[in-house]
């Protein structure tokens, strides 16, 4: 037997094996609700309409979905980002016009995997191949910001159109924040160092994938992803739980609601030093829009939360000198504010 | 051989770290094993998605963990 044929073997087996997984997947999906209610008010005879009951059945039947939607979405994920590698961005980003490069900056941020540990090396990389200032910075708030992972969770728990709008306003703060720091011309507030380190051209071949190994790709980023995030997940659920069968109806809206004009930037403020990831943020906002928050307040303090975070920002700190960091922090800062007002006044 | 494993102290980094110090262990290699973790030496190597390891010189790999399988691939010919 030569490789290919056991290379289309291995493939139809996966293809398979993926089939059934799926419709296993589907027949359990289905049955959540009924299972976590008939858990909630008959296993632990917990009283129905209680506060306790809301609160445990909300759990019950969030941390077995997001769980498995999460599995659904990192996978589908994995697949497409085995396509894209830092390198390639890099070329294609390479020597781009202001404009069209941060708007490329900021697509390609959402696709190209990449962790903010190698942040550093990544910038470094940018910066001296000819990526403008802007543009790198585009990507650099894309990445974390547009979260591929919260955008499938959005879509699957509150719909396309919340999703969609995370979308869209997340790559235009990306774009505009990025386009902003461009014309600013900040190039001084990088490090002085990084601008004399003479980056080799990059080693090694592009790693021909086939199917079968994007396949493996994307279930690596499942166990690797879902062994990261599980914990943040499940504090996610269970805050959201306490908010969804505790909190009052009126208390939500009276201090997130449309009317108060300062929700947002009180919302601004408490999400930049929080940091959780995005998929265990999104339990949280799902309760909250429940609870009749405002979608641009709560929106805006998912980006915070998200967006900038402290771990970063000292990770930056190595090649970005403290000016460059603070109007970093204040643009993006900005963007997501406009973007809670926006939506509170158009929805 | 000179195995140079690039990498700022992330997790995977110092998971690739471990594999390839066990590995070079268990089947008695001769090679020196370094942890890189200067920034402006990672950059050097034209490297920007860590973990990446450096053999004899040569960028083998970047951005992901390496298997047990490409590991004996770079270490045993």
């Amino acid at each position: 037997m030569n490789t290919k044929t056991i290379k289309n073997e291995k493939f139809i087996f996966y293809l398979i094996s993926g089939a059934m997984l799926t419709y296993v997947w589907w027949i359990l999906y289905g049955m959540l609700p009924e299972l976590s209610s008939w858990v909630t008010y008959r296993l632990l005879n917990v009283a129905e309409n209680s506060h306790l009951g809301k609160a445990v059945e909300f759990f019950l039947y969030d941390t077995p979905k997001v769980m498995m939607l999460l599995f659904l979405v990192v996978f589908g994920v994995g697949i497409i980002r085995s396509f894209f590698t830092p390198e390639k961005t890099r070329a294609v980003l390479s020597g781009r016009s202001e404009f069209a490069g941060n708007v490329l900056a900021a697509l390609l941020g959402i696709v190209t995997p990449f962790c903010s540990c190698s942040a550093v090396p990544l910038f470094i990389g940018f910066v001296t191949a000819g990526v403008p200032l802007g543009v790198t910075f585009s990507f650099l708030i894309a990445a974390p910001m547009v979260n591929e992972i919260a955008l499938g969770l959005l879509y699957a728990l509150l719909g396309w159109k919340v999703a969609a709008i995370y979308l869209g306003t997340g790559l235009s703060i990306a774009i505009l924040a990025g386009w902003v720091i461009g014309r600013l011309k900040l190039e001084n507030g990088v490090e002085d160092w990084v601008m004399d380190t003479h980056a080799g051209p990059h080693a090694i071949p592009d790693e021909k994938r086939s199917w079968s190994d994007r396949i493996i790709y994307g279930w690596d980023a499942v166990k690797e992803i879902i062994g990261r995030v599980w914990l943040y997940v499940i504090l996610g659920i269970g805050v959201g739980a306490v908010i969804h069968g505790y909190v009052p109806e009126n208390l939500m809206a009276s201090i997130m609601g449309k009317s108060a004009w300062w929700s947002v930037p009180l919302a601004v403020i408490i999400g930049v030093p929080m940091y959780s990831n995005a998929a265990g943020i999104i339990p949280v906002v799902e309760a909250l829009i429940g609870k009749g928050a405002a979608l641009g307040t709560v929106l805006a303090f998912m980006m915070s939360v998200i967006a900038l975070s402290l771990p970063e920002m000292v990770i930056l700190r190595k090649v970005l000198k403290p000016r460059l960091i603070a109007v970093f922090i204040a643009i993006v800062t900005c963007g997501i504010l406009i973007v809670g007002y926006i939506f509170n006044v158009i929805i | 051989m000179e195995i140079k494993i690039l990498g700022p102290g992330c997790a995977k980094c110092e998971k690739t770290e471990k594999l390839l110090r066990d590995y070079v262990t268990k089947n008695k290699i001769d090679a020196t094993v370094e942890k890189v973790s200067d920034l402006m030496q990672i950059a050097g190597f034209g490297v920007f998605s860590t973990p990446a390891v450096v053999v004899d010189g040569e960028v083998k790999i970047s951005g992901r963990v390496p298997k047990e399988k490409e590991i004996k691939d770079w270490l045993e010919k």
